[in-house]
């Protein structure tokens, strides 16, 4: 990845980090908001447990939200050969999101804090394994569409049966939140849960640039170059399970961001995954944060899920591919 | 038979449905004291709040069901008592098949049940939920007048309105509500009319939240009340009470009460809270 453009992303990251440190329902002043970021021990006043407690642990989920679902969508792309692959349209999120409601209403996750991402991480384990039967490399984009379009309906309505089922009268009403997102009260917990999951696997991804490069020219192609095929499609399913299953399991399933991202900096960094995949972790986080801060300009007292506002970037994108694409997909 | 009263429900026009509303608003507002006829023989409810002034002001063997929120010992401090009667879940067929000659609902729930038992010649008195302490008294008078025990209506409401004139207490510390959501219950609203009987002021005036709202964590820490009253959890996990965990009200200090099913509805249990969290603000020292 070139340099002007990690330096231009990064700095676009930070600045976005910033801001959502910045932006609340209570007015606090720029100075006094990031001093209070670093006061401890007695000096810890309300401004330090706002800043500490509410709005640090939402700008780091952004943060990682974005880069686990911007990394994840172009590992999946690049190893796919197809540029539809996304977690949110494959029902990778949705299924996600089906294991931590399932931990969630059995109880699971109260018995131990990883017990929450694991499931997620399973439900989306599942989903890839299926995707990648059904519609491998080979498949092509129609059948990768249609098993997406297939098991997102299957997670969502399974999702939507167990939270009707729950003896709790609120999580009837959380269906919208675990199919569309959000980072609204979110604490350091969910940050301290979802982090293993999106550092290890984003660790595992971004060590696949070569191998993804390499798988550019053709299967026949890498296995010349000594890519193990095999190992290769263990590691990004593993890895971008563990992105997918770690964020959605505290944030819901958030979708388009892995389309989107990769798209727009292909033209930037060129077609070589090992340098779109650290490239598309940065703009990740950079679209869910600027999608997060936007939630909260728009309409900041209703917690409107950021899935709205992905989708209304992402799903216009969407059309515009599959209209490129479409004597492929006929 | 109770047959009769099943009309043909083509023959039942928008005029006769809107005369039958007419009526049922205008003894409502009468405070129904002069119903025409008889006290009323088998009843049912299909709501929590005249589930349980119902089983309070009934005859014996006139209450005939419960709706099934009664016996949820989250939302009725009158689960046990609930447990004696038969139990409908707001479906306009299995109260239909009860028989009965009156049937008590809110104004907000199973509206389409109450549409339909009107449709079917069921007569069906509804109760807006109380949204100030001087509701109860009014409601109670008014479920028993539909009951035909305006005495012990009245009775009821006198007892209410001496113990809850014992109890109030000037208002003191700061303190907010806070639920599922970070709802928060406003000074306008039944929950906030406790908190200013027990002697609290309402912290959601400050943010001018008076009818009540959501009220963002942020501002909640930043306002420091002297005490935060939170609901119960339900069973089974949801994100919305999720808040009520959150580290950062670890910060503040928890009232020792919570706002648990005797808050819910205008019955004398409403007692029992102010004066639970008169006891808490008096632990507080202030």
């Amino acid at each position: 990845m070139s340099l002007r453009v990690t330096l231009g992303l990064s700095a676009l990251v930070l600045l976005l980090f910033a801001a959502s440190l910045l932006i609340g329902p209570a007015a606090l002043g720029l100075s006094e908001s990031l001093s209070a970021l670093v006061r401890g021990g007695a000096e810890r006043d309300a401004v330090a447990l706002v800043m500490q407690e509410v709005r640090l642990p939402r700008a780091l989920l952004g943060l990682m939200t974005g880069a686990a679902l911007g990394l994840a969508g172009a590992a999946m792309q690049g190893f796919l050969r197809n540029p539809l692959a996304e977690p949110g349209l494959i029902g990778t999120s949705a299924s996600a999101a089906l294991g931590a409601v399932i931990a969630l209403q059995t109880g699971l996750a109260a018995l131990h804090p990883l017990a929450l991402p694991g499931a997620a991480l399973l439900g989306a384990l599942i989903s890839v394994g299926l995707i990648l039967a059904i519609a491998g490399p080979r498949g092509g984009a129609l059948a990768l569409i249609l098993a997406g379009i297939a098991l997102s309906a299957l997670a969502g309505a399974l999702t939507s049966l167990v939270l009707n089922l729950s003896p709790n009268p609120f999580a009837a009403a959380e269906i919208v939140f675990w199919m569309l997102g959000s980072l609204a009260d979110r604490s350091m917990l969910h940050v301290a849960v979802a982090a293993p999951f999106v550092l290890a696997g984003g660790a595992v991804l971004l060590a696949l640039g070569r191998g993804l490069d390499a798988l550019t020219l053709g299967e026949d192609a890498a296995s010349a170059l000594g890519v193990n095929l095999g190992r290769l499609k263990l590691l990004v399913v593993l890895g971008a399970a563990a992105l997918v299953g770690g964020v959605t399991a505290v944030a819901g399933a958030i979708g388009f961001v892995g389309l989107v991202v990769p798209h727009v900096l292909r033209p930037f960094v060129g077609a070589r995954p090992s340098a779109l995949l650290p490239a598309s972790a940065l703009g990740g986080a950079a679209m869910v944060l600027m999608a997060d801060i936007a939630v909260r300009l728009i309409a900041p007292d209703r917690d409107l899920k950021l899935g709205v506002l992905t989708a209304l970037i992402g799903a216009p994108f969407f059309l515009h591919l599959i209209w490129r694409l479409r004597r492929q997909l006929a | 038979m109770r047959r009769k009263g099943l009309r043909p429900i083509s023959g039942f026009g928008r005029a006769g449905r809107a005369a039958a509303l007419a009526l049922a608003l205008a003894a409502g507002a009468a405070g129904a004291g002069e119903m025409p006829g008889e006290a009323p023989a088998r009843v049912v409810s299909l709501n929590l709040c005249t589930d349980q002034l119902a089983m309070l002001l009934a005859a014996p063997g006139q209450f005939v069901a419960v709706s099934h929120l009664a016996r949820d010992p989250l939302s009725s401090p009158m689960a046990e008592e609930a447990m004696a009667y038969p139990v409908t879940r707001g479906q306009a067929e299995e109260v239909f098949l009860l028989g009965p000659d009156l049937v008590l609902a809110g104004t907000y729930t199973t509206r389409a049940t109450v549409e339909l038992l009107r449709r079917l010649g069921l007569r069906v008195e509804e109760f807006p939920p109380p949204v100030s302490l001087a509701d109860v008294g009014v409601q109670m008078r008014a479920v028993a007048a539909v009951l035909g025990r305006a005495e012990a209506g009245a009775r009821m409401a006198e007892a209410f309105e001496a113990g809850l004139a014992a109890l109030r207490a000037e208002p003191g510390p700061r303190a907010a509500l806070y639920d599922a959501s970070g709802y928060t219950g406003g000074e306008h609203t039944l929950a906030g009319e406790i908190l200013a009987a027990a002697g609290f002021r309402n912290v959601a005036s400050e943010v001018g939240l008076e009818a009540g709202g959501f009220l963002p964590l942020e501002l909640l820490i930043l306002a420091a009340p002297d005490a935060v009253v939170t609901g119960e959890t339900y069973p089974g996990a949801s994100r919305a009470e999720e808040i009520l965990a959150h580290p950062a009200l670890r910060g503040l200090s928890r009232a020792g009460a919570v706002s648990d099913a005797d808050w819910v509805c205008g019955t004398p249990h409403l007692l029992g809270a102010i004066a639970r969290l008169g006891a808490a603000r008096e632990a507080l020292g202030q």
